[in-house]
C-alpha cells in the first residue's frame, strides 16, 4: 500500500510522474496555476511585465525566508525571530555601506548574511544547548533583535539615495526575464533541496523531527544539527534582509515587523509538517508562491483587504485539515492491514494444529 | 575460548539509588544468552551500559579482550554492539529504508545518499530475516513485530556481533514470536552472541543455551540452560525471603463491591471474571505488559470494552463513562503520577480537593476553609511529611506525592478503591505507610484492586491474588495459596510447580 493519497491513480501514469501527482506538493502547484490563469483572464494586467515582475520579487523575500524556515521545521522547532532578523540584517548592511555612492554589492550581502548567522546560532544555543522550547526562544528573540534594531537606528531611516547603486539596481532588474531576487532566492531553494534530499546530515534533520529521541539513540548529534538548523534559518532571514533592503531602497524600524507568521503559514500550506519530520524545501517555496501570488490576486481582483486576510487563514487551516485528514486515513488504512495480518496468521496457526493433530 | 563480552562486576548509581550493585555478564560468540530477572532487577540498565546510553560507575567491561568505550551510543554500534529495546524507535516519517540506515547511509562518490543502493540492500536484508516489507513504505503504522524485524535489519547492517533484544516477544502473537525466535537463532548460527531478556521461561529454555539470572542489580547466578529448569531459575529470580513489612490486617469479607463478567478487549484482554468483596484486598498481578493495566481502565470506563460485564454494588456499571464510576464509588489511582494524577504545580489543598469540589461548594463557589480543613484532615491521617498545605507538590518526595494522590481519591469515600502500582518509586518506609494505610482502610469495609508488579507486596498485602499473562487470568489464588513460585510461574506461563 503506497503511502501517498493518489498514488493509485499516479502508479498508472508511470512511477515517477505518479509520484509527482501523488506527492504533497502537487495540489499547491495546481492551486498556484488555477489562481495564475483566473485572474489574468479577469484582469489582464496582472501578469503584465511590471506585474509578474512586481509578483517575483515580493515572493523571493518570504520564500527565501520559508526555505530557511523548512529547516527549522522538520526538526520539530520553529523559528519565529525571521522578522526580526530581517530588520536588523537590512538595516546593519545598509548602514556599513551607507553614503558610498560606489559600494559594493558583496558587502552587503555577505554583512547581511553574517548577521542573520549570527542571529540564528543565538535561537540555536539557546534552543540546542540549553534545551529551552523554541516557540518561546525564539518569541523572545523576535523582540530582543527587534529592540537591538530599534537602538542601532535611533529612529531614522535609510533611503536609496543613501545606498550604493549597485544594491539599488539589484532590486529593480533581473536576467532572463527574472528578478536577480528570485534568482537569489530559486538558488537558495536548488541548494536547501538538495542539501536536504540527498546529505546524510539533511536526513539526520528530518530524523531528528521523527523521533528525537530515537535519533539520539542511533547517534545523531542533535545538538549540532539544530545549530545547523537555526544557522541555515537566520543566514535565509539575513540574506531577505539585503532583498529587502534592494527591493525598497532603504530600510527604517519597521522592516521585517510580522513576517514570521506569513513564512510559517507558507510553509505549513506547501506541506511541510508544524510537527516535524516531512516537507521540502520546494513545497515550502510553492506555498510561499500560492499565498503571495493569492494576495496580489485578490487585490488584482479588487476583493477588499479584510477579506484578503481571511482568505489567507482559511487556505492555512484547509492546508492543515487536508494533511490531518490524509494522515487519519493513513492510519486507519495501517490498522485495518494490521488486523488483518493477526487474523491471518491466526487462521495459519489454527490450521497448522489441526495438522498436527 | 575468550568472550566476546566480558561484563565484570559492573555498578551503576542514580542519585541514592544503586540500579546495578556487581553485575556481570560473560557472552561468546555463537550463542543465545537469556538475561532474566524481575522488574527492577538492573536488566535494563546493564544493557543500557552496552548500548551506550550509561557509563557504569565502577567496574569492567571488555569486548574482544579489549577495554569497551563506554558511552557513546554512535561508538557502542562501532564496536559492534547493538540494543534492540521493548518499544522499537523507529522514525516514523521516513521509510523503512532509511530506518535502517539512518546515519551510515550508503552515498555516491559526491556524497550524496544512494537511494536506489539503500533500497536495495534494505530488501536484502529483509529477504535475509524471511520478511516482505516494503522498503520504499513509512515506518509509520508499522505493526510492532515488522518495527522490530526492521531494528534487526538496521542491527545487522552495522555488522553487530552482538546483538540484545529487550523482550523483543512481550508485545507478540504467538506467530511473530515464532518468526522473531527463528531470526534469533539465524543470528546465533551466523556467529553472533544474542542476548535474549525476556520473561517468557518456556521461549527461555526452548531457544536459549545459556542464561544469566539477576536480582537486586547484581548478577546471582549463570549457568548452562541444559543444567538448569524453570523453578531453579524461578528461585534464583526471586530468592529473598518475605518480611512482615507489610502487615494486612485480618477482615471478614463482606458484600460484593465489584463484580467483573466475561469483560473482553479484544486482542487486549480476554474473559476476565472476577469478584472483590468489602474489606478485601485483591492482587493483580503479572508482568509488565500482561493487561493489567488496561482491565482497570476499562472497568473503571477510561477504555470502551468490546463484551462482558461490570456490576458495582449488585448494579451494572455503564461501560466508557468514568464520571458514572466515580459517581458509585469507584476511585481510580492511577500508575503515573506525575502525568495522571496531580497537577504538580498546585499545592496539596487544590490537589486533595480536587475532585471534591463539589461537596465543597455552595452555590458554585467552593469554600476555601472547608477545602482547607479536608485537605488538613487527610494530610493528618496518612502522615504526610510537607511544609505547609500550600507547598506545590511537585516539591514533595515520590512518596509523598502518593500520598496525595491516595488522599485526593480516599476524600470522595469510595467503595471501591482501584490502585495502579501503588508503591513504584517510593522508599521503603513511606512504602510500609502506604501499605498500613491500605491496610487500614480495607479494614473498614472498603474494597480495594491493587495491580503491583513486587510480589513481597502482593504475598503481604492481598487475601486474594489474581495472575494475569497475555491477557487471560491465568491463576486465582488465596492467601494462603499464593506463593512466589507459584505467581511467578502463573505469569510466565509454567503451570507445574516443581
Amino acid at each position: 500500500m503506497k503511502h501517498v493519497p493518489g498514488a493509485m491513480f499516479g502508479a498508472t501514469l508511470g512511477t515517477a510522474v505518479g509520484k509527482a501527482v501523488g506527492s504533497r506538493e502537487a495540489p499547491v502547484a495546481g492551486a498556484l496555476v488555477v489562481v495564475l490563469v483566473v485572474t489574468s483572464v479577469v484582469n489582464p494586467r496582472f501578469l503584465s511585465d511590471q506585474g509578474r515582475f512586481d509578483l517575483m520579487v515580493a515572493i523571493a523575500i518570504t520564500g527565501l525566508m520559508a526555505i530557511g524556515q523548512t529547516f527549522v521545521l522538520v526538526m520539530r522547532h520553529v523559528d519565529l525571530s525571521v522578522g526580526s532578523v530581517l530588520g536588523l540584517s537590512a538595516f546593519i548592511s545598509a548602514s556599513a555601506v551607507k553614503g558610498q555612492p560606489d559600494g559594493s554589492l558583496l558587502t552587503v550581502l555577505i554583512l547581511g548574511l553574517a548577521v542573520g548567522l549570527a542571529a540564528g546560532l543565538v535561537n540555536g544555543l539557546l534552543v540546542a544547548a540549553l534545551g529551552l522550547p523554541a516557540l518561546v526562544v525564539t518569541l523572545g528573540t523576535l523582540y530582543v533583535f527587534q529592540g537591538v534594531q530599534a537602538l542601532l537606528t535611533g529612529g531614522t531611516r535609510i533611503n536609496a539615495d543613501q545606498l550604493p547603486t549597485s544594491v539599488v539596481r539589484f532590486g529593480v532588474s533581473g536576467g532572463l526575464g527574472i528578478p536577480w531576487l528570485m534568482w537569489v532566492c530559486l538558488a537558495a531553494a536548488l541548494v536547501g533541496a538538495v542539501f536536504l534530499r540527498t546529505r546524510r546530515t539533511g536526513r539526520d534533520l528530518y530524523a531528528v523531527g521523527s523521533n528525537p529521541p530515537a535519533a539520539r539513540l542511533v547517534g545523531i548529534p542533535v545538538v549540532r544539527r539544530t545549530l545547523l538548523a537555526y544557522a541555515v534559518s537566520g543566514a535565509a532571514a539575513g540574506l531577505a534582509g539585503v532583498l529587502f533592503l534592494a527591493r525598497f531602497g532603504g530600510v527604517d524600524s519597521n522592516a521585517g515587523l510580522g513576517y514570521e507568521l506569513p513564512v510559517v503559514a507558507a510553509c505549513v500550506v506547501g506541506g511541510v509538517n508544524i510537527l516535524g519530520g516531512s516537507g521540502t524545501v520546494a513545497g515550502a517555496l510553492l506555498g510561499a508562491m500560492l499565498l503571495k501570488t493569492m494576495g496580489v490576486s485578490l487585490s488584482a481582483l479588487s476583493v477588499p483587504e479584510f477579506w484578503q486576510q481571511a482568505i489567507n487563514g482559511l487556505l492555512l487551516i484547509i492546508a492543515i485539515t487536508a494533511d490531518r485528514f490524509v494522515f487519519l486515513h493513513r492510519a486507519r488504512i495501517a490498522r485495518e492491514e494490521a488486523i488483518r495480518l493477526r487474523r491471518a496468521i491466526r487462521l495459519a496457526a489454527e490450521r497448522e494444529l489441526e495438522v498436527s493433530r | 575460548m575468550t568472550p566476546l563480552v566480558d561484563v565484570r562486576d559492573v555498578a551503576k548509581a542514580f542519585g541514592g539509588v544503586h540500579a546495578l550493585r556487581d553485575a556481570s555478564l560473560t557472552l561468546f560468540a555463537g550463542e543465545i544468552h537469556a538475561l532474566l530477572g524481575e522488574n527492577g532487577a538492573g536488566k535494563s540498565t546493564l544493557l543500557k551500559a552496552l548500548a551506550g546510553v550509561h557509563r557504569t560507575d565502577a567496574g569492567e567491561i571488555d569486548i574482544d579482550g579489549a577495554p569497551f568505550e563506554q558511552g557513546s551510543t554512535r561508538r557502542s554500534l562501532e564496536q559492534g554492539v547493538a540494543v534492540i529495546y521493548q518499544e522499537p524507535s523507529l522514525f516514523p516519517d521516513l521509510s523503512l529504508a532509511e530506518n535502517v540506515f539512518i546515519g551510515r547511509q550508503p552515498v555516491t562518490g559526491r556524497g550524496s545518499v544512494d537511494w536506489a543502493a539503500m533500497r536495495r540492500n534494505a530488501k536484502a536484508l529483509f529477504t535475509q530475516l524471511g520478511v516482505d516489507l516494503d522498503p520504499d513504505r513509512r515506518a509509520q503504522g508499522l505493526s510492532i513485530a515488522d518495527q522490530q524485524i526492521v531494528e534487526i535489519a538496521k542491527a545487522l547492517s552495522t555488522s553487530a556481533r552482538v546483538i540484545v533484544m529487550d523482550e523483543p516477544t512481550a508485545a507478540l502473537s504467538a506467530a511473530e514470536a515464532g518468526r522473531l525466535l527463528d531470526v534469533a537463532r539465524r543470528l546465533r548460527d551466523g556467529g553472533a552472541a544474542v542476548v535474549f531478556v525476556s520473561h517468557r521461561l518456556d521461549e527461555v529454555f526452548s531457544l536459549c543455551d545459556r542464561l544469566t539470572v539477576m536480582r537486586d542489580g547484581s548478577t546471582v547466578a549463570s549457568a548452562l540452560v541444559a543444567d538448569t529448569t524453570p523453578s531453579q531459575v524461578v528461585r534464583w529470580m526471586v530468592g529473598r525471603e518475605l518480611t512482615d513489612l507489610f502487615p494486612k490486617l485480618e477482615t471478614t469479607p463482606g458484600d460484593v463491591v465489584l463484580r467483573v463478567e466475561g469483560l473482553t478487549s479484544h486482542g487486549v484482554f480476554d474473559d476476565i471474571s472476577f469478584e472483590v468483596h468489602a474489606g478485601e484486598i485483591v492482587a493483580l498481578a503479572g508482568l509488565v505488559g500482561s493487561g493489567r493495566s488496561e482491565v482497570v481502565r476499562a472497568i473503571f470506563g477510561i477504555d470502551r470494552y468490546d463484551d462482558g460485564r461490570v456490576e458495582v454494588l449488585g448494579k451494572p456499571l455503564p461501560p466508557a463513562d468514568p464520571r458514572a464510576a466515580l459517581a458509585r464509588g469507584v476511585a481510580l489511582v492511577p500508575e503515573d503520577r506525575r502525568q495522571q494524577g496531580l497537577f504538580m504545580p498546585a499545592s496539596i489543598v487544590r490537589n486533595t480537593s480536587m475532585v471534591v469540589l463539589g461537596g465543597l461548594s455552595r452555590f458554585g463557589i467552593v469554600g476555601r476553609g472547608r477545602e482547607r480543613s479536608v485537605a488538613a484532615e487527610w494530610a493528618q491521617r496518612l502522615r504526610l511529611r510537607h511544609g505547609g498545605l500550600d507547598e506545590p507538590v511537585e516539591r514533595l518526595s515520590g512518596g509523598n506525592q502518593q500520598k496525595v494522590v491516595l488522599s485526593k481519591w480516599l476524600a470522595t469515600n469510595p467503595r471501591l478503591l482501584v490502585v495502579d502500582e501503588p508503591t513504584r518509586g517510593i522508599d521503603v518506609a513511606t512504602k510500609a505507610e502506604v501499605h498500613r494505610l491500605l491496610s487500614e482502610q480495607a479494614g473498614k469495609g472498603l474494597a480495594v484492586l491493587m495491580i503491583s508488579s513486587e510480589l513481597p507486596e502482593v504475598l503481604g498485602m492481598a487475601d486474594c491474588v489474581l495472575v494475569m499473562r497475555e491477557g487471560r487470568l491465568t491463576a486465582t489464588l488465596t492467601r494462603s495459596e499464593a506463593t512466589q513460585e507459584r505467581v511467578m510461574l502463573a505469569a510466565t506461563g509454567q503451570v507445574s510447580v516443581a
